[in-house]
Order: structure tokens, then sequence, then C-alpha cells
């Protein structure tokens, strides 16, 4: 272990770095406040920053071949993710100066305010909106198409074990990747999204009904919550699944169905909280009293009274809540009890792929093949997070 | 002080309850399976009389109150019920052998190294986050802060299994540091077996680290309007020691409350992490058995995580009655 003794020489000169750069922007600029006022901790953050950046540009120009030309897969792995980083940065950044262009008054006025984070999320939730909604298009073959070759490597190069026609390669029994990948956008986020508006649906109109009957109903519904509640949900689903897979026998497409009603009735229990806290400071109001004096239906109230002035709040919790059933489903499928197969999809792709990682010193491409699918998903999350994270530091009114 | 003694056991009495009705439902989930246990061990060549042999065995032919008593009564004594996958099958025809391995058998072993994972965990993201959390608040707003909410944001956003498999690659695959494949025997040293557990203990500090640095930032920084951290600033106090001395006991109970809370979630991240890195915990043993449908153990080891989790979430509640005065006297 010669790493931890390094490590800590390194620090300390970070240390030392940092104390002479106050010392000498004191001296050369005529002790200016930036530097008067400096505490060792920012000159010490600015020294290992740029040590850091310094490092990185170093790291992404050394050469991709060692000289025994094998791939230096340490470095190809870096290129990527810096390459994608740049890419993803310039993209939001254009999207937002489109945004703020085109569109109308409201629209434009909402990409001014933008952080290039919430940005980038919005610009990810309609990629993949677009992709899944064209998955039959922009997939180059079907997701349950088998071809002759199986196990072709990614790449496209027919020297080094691959096929132009699968650019991904093909999996074990030789279905095309690359359209696995695409139709897995289709199948995943799809039954994400329904399985959330499912959830929405249930514990919403549940938690209006018992914030405005409020009484016994209320009482026996929240009690049922509780409980739900006090089992986690990922165990709870994994326990209904088992129960679900006996019950839908060797037919696979019930199962996915039984997935989503799980999935649903779960996360409405979340909802469902929301819902009627929301719910219940909205029912006091004046309007509500005038709605019900008029001889309103409960009908009326819960969708033309109490549902517009929830929106806000609602559709954050729906953007989170999304992310948490994605992840669950994702789970569940990488489990081998989520959606099944002859269904594409990221889930699963990451299970079936996960070994290649091991051969990330020989052809980075190859392992990177699991991270792709899982990365697939992440970087939905990511995007949705940050949307989430933007609408809610501005519902909040900016603190501090 | 007699009320804080009240309030705990009242707490604690509706912790009970709870479990008990978690229980109940666990257990009528699990009967609502079609057909009888014998008949799906037995598959479909069974004879009348093996059926009826495995039914009395397991004591299927009783009501069903009685047989949640019978179950809960003896998960109180610790003693979980036969395992089905690993069942001794001369048993059930006649030839006891009187050798069976009983869900507690299997569950033991597995129930301490998950405890080992957490623990170890813990101790990684409790300061980790702590530390992070206030380097946050004191430089909110830089270049720092927005770099470890971006970053934080990302690793409590994406799936376990995608942190587990980044961290194998550049960790494992690339950089031999730390072994990628966690298996752990008995009789390991504790510095083996602390090695072996560091990389899924990373990524679990990856995805519960995020949520508990980001709840203390937001925790003091809420503080920091108040009019006797105005005061300690005008005193000519360092940041530093306002943060620490003046708004952090202050900030402690939403702190204490979000650990806690994420303690509980580790039992639930614990499944995918224990999967992708073959751990050999309850996780792992959970899963499988869902898997062949081993009914006694997908039981046990769904009361287990509930417990736990209900446990835990008990702890949130109570520290956070103590650390806040105005909780701790009720008006």
């Amino acid at each position: 272990m010669s790493t931890l003794p390094t490590l800590m020489l390194l620090l300390l000169g970070v240390a030392a770095g940092g104390w002479v750069l106050r010392f000498a922007g004191q001296k050369a600029t005529g002790n200016a406040p930036v530097f008067r006022d400096m505490p060792f901790a920012v000159a010490f953050g600015y020294i290992l920053g740029a040590g850091l950046l310094a490092f990185s540009v170093w790291y992404y120009f050394q050469p991709t071949l060692t000289e025994a030309g094998t791939p230096n897969a340490g470095v190809v792995f870096f290129r990527w993710a810096v390459q994608f980083f740049i890419v993803a940065t310039i993209a939001a950044f254009l999207f937002r100066a489109l945004g703020r262009t085109v569109g109308t008054q409201f629209s434009k006025k909402m990409f001014r305010q933008m952080p290039l984070t919430a940005s980038f999320g919005v610009l990810v939730v309609i990629v993949y909106a677009f992709t899944a909604i064209f998955a039959a298009w922009l997939a180059p073959h079907g997701q349950e198409a088998i071809f002759a070759k199986v196990n072709v490597l990614p790449g496209g190069n027919a020297a080094t074990g691959g096929d132009p026609l699968h650019p991904l390669g093909t999996d074990q029994i030789g279905r095309d990747l690359l359209s696995r990948l695409i139709y897995g956008a289709q199948n995943t986020v799809g039954i994400a999204f329904v399985t959330t508006c499912l959830a929405f649906f249930l514990g919403g109109s549940l938690g209006f009904l018992a914030a405005t009957l409020q009484g016994w109903l209320d009482q026996v519904l929240s009690r049922a919550v509780d409980v739900l509640m006090a089992i986690p949900s990922l165990i709870f689903a994994l326990l209904l699944m088992t129960i679900a897979s006996a019950w839908a026998g060797s037919e696979r497409w019930l199962l996915t169905v039984y997935m989503i009603l799980i999935i649903a009735v779960i996360d409405s229990t979340r909802v469902f909280r929301l819902a009627r806290a929301v719910g219940l400071n909205i029912v006091v109001m004046d309007y509500i009293e005038a709605a019900k004096l008029r001889g309103e239906g409960m009908t009326y109230l819960i969708f033309k009274e109490i549902l517009p002035n929830a929106t806000a709040p609602l559709l954050a919790e729906f953007g989170l809540r999304f992310c948490f059933v994605f992840l669950t489903i994702a789970s569940l499928s990488f489990l081998g009890v989520g959606i099944q197969p002859p269904l594409a999809d990221w889930g699963t792709m990451v299970r079936d792929s996960a070994q290649f990682i091991n051969f990330a010193a020989f052809s980075p491409l190859t392992a990177a093949l699991p991270l792709l699918a899982a990365g697939a998903i992440a970087l939905l999350t990511v995007g949705v997070n940050f949307v989430v994270d933007w609408m809610l530091h501005r519902s909040s009114g900016l603190k501090e | 002080m007699q009320s804080v003694i009240r309030i705990i056991l009242q707490r604690l009495g509706l912790g009970l309850l709870t479990l008990f009705v978690v229980s109940i439902v666990i257990f009528t989930a699990v009967n609502m399976l079609p057909g009888d246990f014998a008949q799906a061990i037995l598959g479909q060549g069974a004879t009348p009389a093996a059926v009826e042999s495995i039914r009395r065995d397991l004591g299927l032919d009783q009501p069903p109150i009685t047989r949640y008593i019978q179950w809960l009564s003896g998960a109180l004594q610790g003693d979980l019920g036969n395992s089905f996958a690993q069942a001794n099958f001369a048993s059930f025809v006649g030839a006891d052998s009187g050798v069976r391995t009983t869900v507690a058998q299997q569950i033991a072993p597995r129930f301490e190294n998950t405890m080992f994972l957490a623990a170890v965990t813990a101790c990684i993201a409790v300061p980790v986050s702590l530390v992070l959390g206030i380097l946050a608040a004191l430089f909110r707003n830089s270049v720092f802060d927005r770099a470890t909410n971006v970053t934080t944001l990302t690793s409590i956003s994406s799936p376990e299994f995608f942190l587990a498999y980044v961290l194998i690659l550049f960790l494992a695959v690339l950089n031999p540091v730390l072994p990628s494949l966690s298996n752990i025997y008995d009789g390991m040293s504790f510095g083996e077996r602390l090695e072996k557990t560091l990389l899924p203990a990373l990524t679990l500090t990856l995805v519960v680290t995020a949520h508990m640095m980001r709840m203390t930032r937001a925790a003091i920084i809420n503080l920091l309007a108040s009019p006797y951290i105005e005061m300690a600033r005008l005193k000519g106090m360092s940041p530093m020691r306002v943060i620490v001395k003046h708004a952090l006991p202050n900030a402690l109970a939403p702190i204490i409350n979000v650990i806690a809370l994420n303690l509980a979630y580790l039992i639930t991240g614990v499944v995918v992490v224990e999967v992708v890195f073959v751990y050999p915990g309850i996780g792992q043993l959970f899963v499988d058995s869902v898997k062949i449908r081993d009914i006694p153990v997908v039981q046990a080891c769904c009361l287990i995580f509930a417990a736990a989790y209900i446990l835990l979430n008990l702890t949130a509640d109570i520290l956070s009655i103590l650390s806040n005065p105005r909780l701790r006297h009720p008006k």
C-alpha cells in the first residue's frame, strides 16, 4: 500500500501550495481584499481544483494505446466521459439559447431564468420521449428479430469481430443490441410512465377524497397507507412479484401487467400522503365553502376546485415519483423479476451483459455495453431530477 | 421528563402495532398464492398421498388463522420454519432422516454479513456527508457548492447497479485495487473481510451520502437567517465557528432524522448491491428465494426487512423528539 503515503504527500503539497498562493497574492497585489480576507480553506480549494484540472488535461492527452499495443482503457473511458460532458454542456447551452428566442412569451421567460442543469434535464426528457415514441422508425431492426450471427462484438469493424450491420453487436441469441437499446426506451420508459400515471390517478383521487370527506373514510385510508408504507417498497414489490409470478404462470406478458399494478399501488401510497396534505390545506378555503353551498357535487369539487390549485406540488411530485417508479422497475428487471423477455428492457440488458465489464482492459467498447444500458437509465433520472430540483427551488422562493 | 417517557412508550407501542399489522399483511399476501404449497413443491406428477403427507407435515390442513398464530409465535421464538428449497424430500414421503435446514439457520450468518455491510457503509457515509454538508453550507453558492450539488444529485438519481458497475470498472478492473466479488466465508480475518466489503460499501455510500449531505446543507442554511446567527456574525466570529458552534446544534434534529431514514433506505438498497457483488447477505438470499418461490424464506426475509425499517424510522422519530426541546415539552 504505497497509495496512502503518496496521497498524504499530495495533500500536504496542496496545503503548502494554498498557503503560498495566498501569501504571494498578498505580497504581489499590495494586500488586496481578495487575498487579505481569503480563508486558508478557499486557497486550498483553488490549488486543489487547479491541480485536478491540470491532471485531467494531462490524462486526457495520454496515448490510447500502450506500448504493448493493448488499449489503455482508463484513458479511453476518461476521454469518452469528458467528451460526453462537453457535448452535453454545449447541447444544453444551445437548447437554452433556442428556447429563449423561439416560442411563446411564457416559455421564453421560463428559459431565461433556467440554469444550465435544468435546460439539460428538459433536453434529455424531450430526447427520451422522442426516442420512445418513434422507436419503431429509429431502430434499424425489430426488437425480437434474431440474426444468424451471435455474440457479434460492438464497433462495426469486421477485423475485430464486429459487423457493420450491427454497430453495437448482437447478444447471445443474435438480437441486434442497438435496436434493443432503442426499443428499451419505449418499453422501460413507457411502462414506468403508465405506472406513474396510474399511481397518480389512484393516490391523487383517494387523497383528495379523504381530504374532502374526512371522517372515517380518511381514517381508514390513512391507516391503511401507514401500514403499506411501513414495508420498504422494493422489498414489498419483490414479495408481491413472487405471488404474481405464480398467478401469471407461463403467461409472461401477464406478469408485466401485474408488475405495473403492484408498483402503481405501492407508489400511490406516497402520492396519497401528498395529495391529502395539499388537499387539507385547500378544503378550508372560502371558495370551497362557496362551491359546497352552491350545491356542487363531489366530482366537481375535486376536479374543478381542488385539482387546479394543487397542480404545482403535484407536478414536482410527478417527476420525483416517475424517477422512483422507473428505478424500481429497472431494479426489478435487473434482479430478473421485472419486465419479461422478449420485450427489450434496459435493466435486463445490464444483467445480461454485466460480465463484459471484465474485458475492459482488452476491448473498452465491449465493456461499455452494460454501462450504456445502465447509463441510459441513469441519464433519464438525472435529467428529470435536475428539472424537479429547479422547479422546487423556484417554488420555495429562493432561500439564501 | 415524565412526558418524554410517555411519548417514547407511545411511539414504541405504535411501532409494535405497525409491525404486527405488517406481519398480517405479509402472511395474507403469501397465502394468496394459487393452489397449495404442497402442489408447488411436488409439481404436476404428484400422487395424492404425497401431497396429503406434505400438507400434514407443513400444517397446511389447518385454518389460516391457526397457521398465522403458529407462524407468528414461531417467529417470535426465532423459529421461522423450514426452507422449501433446502427441504429434505425423504422426510416428506415418510423416511424422515431428521436433518432439515431451517430458515433461521440459513438467515443467521447472512444477517450478520448484511449488518456488517450496513455498519461499514454508515461509518463512511455519515462523517463524509456531514463534513461535505457543512462545507457546502459554509461556501454556499460558490463553485464548490454547485459542483457538489450537481454531483450528489447525479449519484442520488442513478440506479445502484450503475454506480456499482462504474466503481467495479475503475477500482476492480482497470486499477485492481479492490476485489469485485465479495466472497465472505467463516474464519476470515477482519482486515480481509473489510477489504472484500469495501466496494459494496462504497457503492451504498454514494447512494446515501447525497441525501444526507443535501439535508445537512439545507438544515444549516435554513438557520443562517436567524437573529442569533446574525449576532454571532456581528461579534466577529469566523464563519466556520458560527456554523459549527451555533448553527449545527440547532440543525441536529433534522440531520439525525435524515441519517436514520437513510440507514433505513440502506436496507432496500442493499438488495441490488448484494446481487451485483454476490455478497452473501440477506438481500441476495431474498432475491434467490423470490426467484424459486421459497415461501418461508421470502416471508422471513420480508419480516426482518420490515422490522429493521420500522425500528430505524422509530429511532428517527424518538431521536428527533429528544433533540428538540419544543417537542420534549409539549404544551
